[in-house]
């Protein structure tokens, strides 16, 4: 069995204020053929509350150790970019209220959170693909997809391709999406996909598995690894810049949202979707009903919902069958 | 003086959410002050509830010119406030982020949207306004340059200085910016504090705010004379950093002057008491921020100056 070269290395720290160091570590293997120079990196947990990516960083890890043979080139695992954030339930930064993912590319003269983050492009950068997994968030429940910012979509779409997703949603451009982790790496030319799956405080194994398949099969196309059997879904594409290729739902009124068709179902116009409840007064308040036919591809989990709520996101028939 | 509800939503177990106006005046919509919009600015609402007081006594002297209305919104997040959350309470998502807002998008966008519809038609716009990072700041109004801000208006308050600075990617969303675009003249007025209510600094602002009024003949009022405002850039504050975490002890307050070499800030290991560092002055100038809470991190910025070679 050839050997593979393995190492927990911290990627940057820095000091709490009472006896504790914040650290963020990576797993780096590096294969045992070293002709190829690539480097791919795994990223999750910016958002402290999106756990599904965690199962991804252990299966990848576990597959190419049970392969080792096959891998070229470097994988750089990054579990949890914001560990105080994992460790105590916390969508962004404790103690700073502040949403990671609205921090890049950092500054190295900044605060402790902006130092982080540019230690940590620093780190990533100069690597030859990176996966940014997220899990949609506590409240939404998300078919497995790469999204893309309609400024990178030229490199990233044949990437995106090859990632065994079910569905690949190219948004327009947001001055907003500027500080996040992906648009910082790609704007220095290293393609990120940003993968949305699943659901917020929760593991979907299923998921896990289909996106290691995908990263395994990006491995293989970017010639990192050697494997003749690969699973590889044809996804669905939204060229979606203009933003009319899907239909937000969102409660009109506050309440207690039941489901009644799961996510990733097919649904036709007028299909009840799910109703909005008052248990105190015993009644329906409002029925969620397909507006359009279409493809239910995010739906809502948590059930409490205020006036504005999303409740579910339908992708337009056409748009799947063209 | 009438007061009305702007904005609502009907809850599912607590009272409706509402945010409340207050109007002064009649016809053209010539001032409207915005209060709090998260749920720590105790002082962004206290400073509406003077600027409410105030404005009440003069339209009762009949001191609001004709055709002028002035509106007061001291807080467009009641539930945050009383769920001391400082963000929306079930996603966390800030209402300054949401401009101009989306009726038919998510909640924190409908709020922002029902009220930009409300007080997008003002010819200024005025907002007590709260920093990201807890702390006391030296009185002053905040502008962005977005290549329509006014400065010469931004003088007429008085305060001791016009803080310019470039917005970040994130400062688009915010009302300040979205109302420039929307042709609002408008200001963010930064009082001492935010978590807690310090009133000279409220009144400060309020006088402020009257004096800009009386200037652009919306109010007549014997205005204070204020400061000749010295305009700067937050770029060029000159920004102290935590060497190592600790506990934080200020020797300054904000608006202090201070002469190069004087101990501004001491951190201490929590631990052992024993000084990590002493902070001196680099410079002589003004106090603009303190950090305000017993634990810095690293890196933090404890202590904003602007510089003034001439103080002595
Ligand atoms: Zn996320």
């Amino acid at each position: 069995m050839p050997n593979l070269k393995d190492a927990i290395i911290e990627v940057v720290s820095a000091e709490m204020p009472v006896d504790e160091r914040l650290m963020i570590k990576k797993h780096r293997i590096i294969g045992t053929d070293k002709t190829i120079g690539k480097r791919i990196c795994i990223v999750t947990g910016i958002h402290g509350d999106e756990l599904e990516g965690q199962f991804v960083c252990y299966e990848v890890s576990r597959r190419i150790h049970e392969n080792a043979g096959a891998l070229k080139g470097i994988v750089d695992i990054y579990p949890a970019m914001n560990p105080i954030g994992i460790d105590s339930v916390t969508r962004g930064i404790p103690a700073f209220d502040l949403d990671m993912n609205r921090i890049f590319p950092g500054n190295s003269d900044g605060d402790m959170n902006e130092y982080v983050a540019s230690e940590i492009i620093k780190d990533c950068r100069g690597a030859d693909l990176c996966i940014d997994i997220h899990a949609s968030n506590i409240f939404l429940t998300e078919v497995p997809q790469i999204r893309i910012n309609e400024l990178h979509k030229e490199s990233l779409i044949p990437l995106a391709k090859q990632a065994n997703m079910d569905f690949i949603w190219i948004h327009g451009n947001n001055t907003v999406l500027k500080s996040t982790f992906a648009y910082s790496l790609n704007s220095i030319q290293v393609p990120t996909l940003v993968v949305e799956m699943g659901v917020g405080m929760r593991i979907t194994k299923e998921y896990g598995i289909q996106l290691a398949d995908g990263i395994f099969s990006l491995m293989n196309y970017l010639e990192m690894w050697t494997d003749s059997n690969m699973n590889k879904k044809t996804p669905i594409i939204s060229y979606d810049q203009d933003g009319t290729d899907v239909i937000y739902l969102n409660a009109p009124v506050s309440g207690v949202y039941v489901k009644e068709r799961d996510h990733g179902s097919i649904v036709h116009r007028g299909d009840k979707i799910g109703n909005i409840i008052d248990p105190l007064g015993g009644k329906i308040l409002f029925e969620v009903t397909a507006p359009d036919d279409g493809w239910l591809f995010t739906s809502r989990e948590y059930p409490i919902v205020d006036a504005g709520s999303l409740v579910g996101r339908i992708l337009k028939k056409e748009v799947y069958e063209k | 003086m009438t007061e009305e509800i702007l904005f609502q939503i009907k809850a599912l177990y607590r009272d409706d959410f509402r945010i409340r106006g207050y109007r002064f005046g009649n016809g053209e919509d010539s001032v409207c002050i915005m209060g709090s919009m998260r749920g720590n600015e105790y002082q962004q609402i206290y400073a509406c509830a003077l600027m409410i007081d105030k404005l009440k006594r003069l339209e009762e002297k009949g001191r609001i010119s004709k055709n002028r209305s002035v509106l007061v919104i001291p807080c467009a997040n009641p539930y945050s406030v009383n769920t001391k959350k400082r963000f929306w309470t079930v996603d966390n998502t800030d209402i300054n982020r949401m401009f101009p807002g989306y009726s038919l998008g998510e909640t924190t966008q409908r709020i922002a949207g029902g009220i930009f519809d409300e007080i997008k038609k003002y010819k200024y716009g005025v907002q007590f306004a709260s920093f990201y990072m807890p702390g006391y700041f030296v009185p002053h109004i905040r502008m962005m340059k977005t290549g329509r801000e006014n400065i010469e208006l931004a003088k007429q308050f008085g305060l001791p200085y016009v803080v310019l600075h470039h917005p970040r990617p994130f400062d688009t969303a915010t009302l300040n910016y979205n109302w420039q675009i929307w042709n609002t003249d408008a200001f963010s007025i930064y009082t001492t504090s935010t978590g807690n209510i310090d009133k000279k600094s409220a009144e400060q602002a309020c006088d402020a705010i009257l004096n800009f009024m009386s200037k652009q003949e919306i109010i007549s009022f014997r205005s204070y004379e204020g400061y000749i405002s010295r305009v700067v850039e937050s770029k060029d504050f000159i920004t102290i950093r935590a060497e190592k975490a600790g506990f934080f002890e200020s020797c300054v307050s904000a608006g202090g002057k201070v002469t190069k070499d004087n101990l501004l800030a001491v951190i201490k290991d929590p631990y052992t008491l024993r000084v990590h560092q002493e902070i001196y002055s680099p410079q002589s100038g003004i106090v603009a921020f303190v950090h305000n809470e017993t634990l810095a991190y690293q890196n933090t910025a404890v202590i904003k100056l602007i510089e003034d070679e001439d103080m002595l």
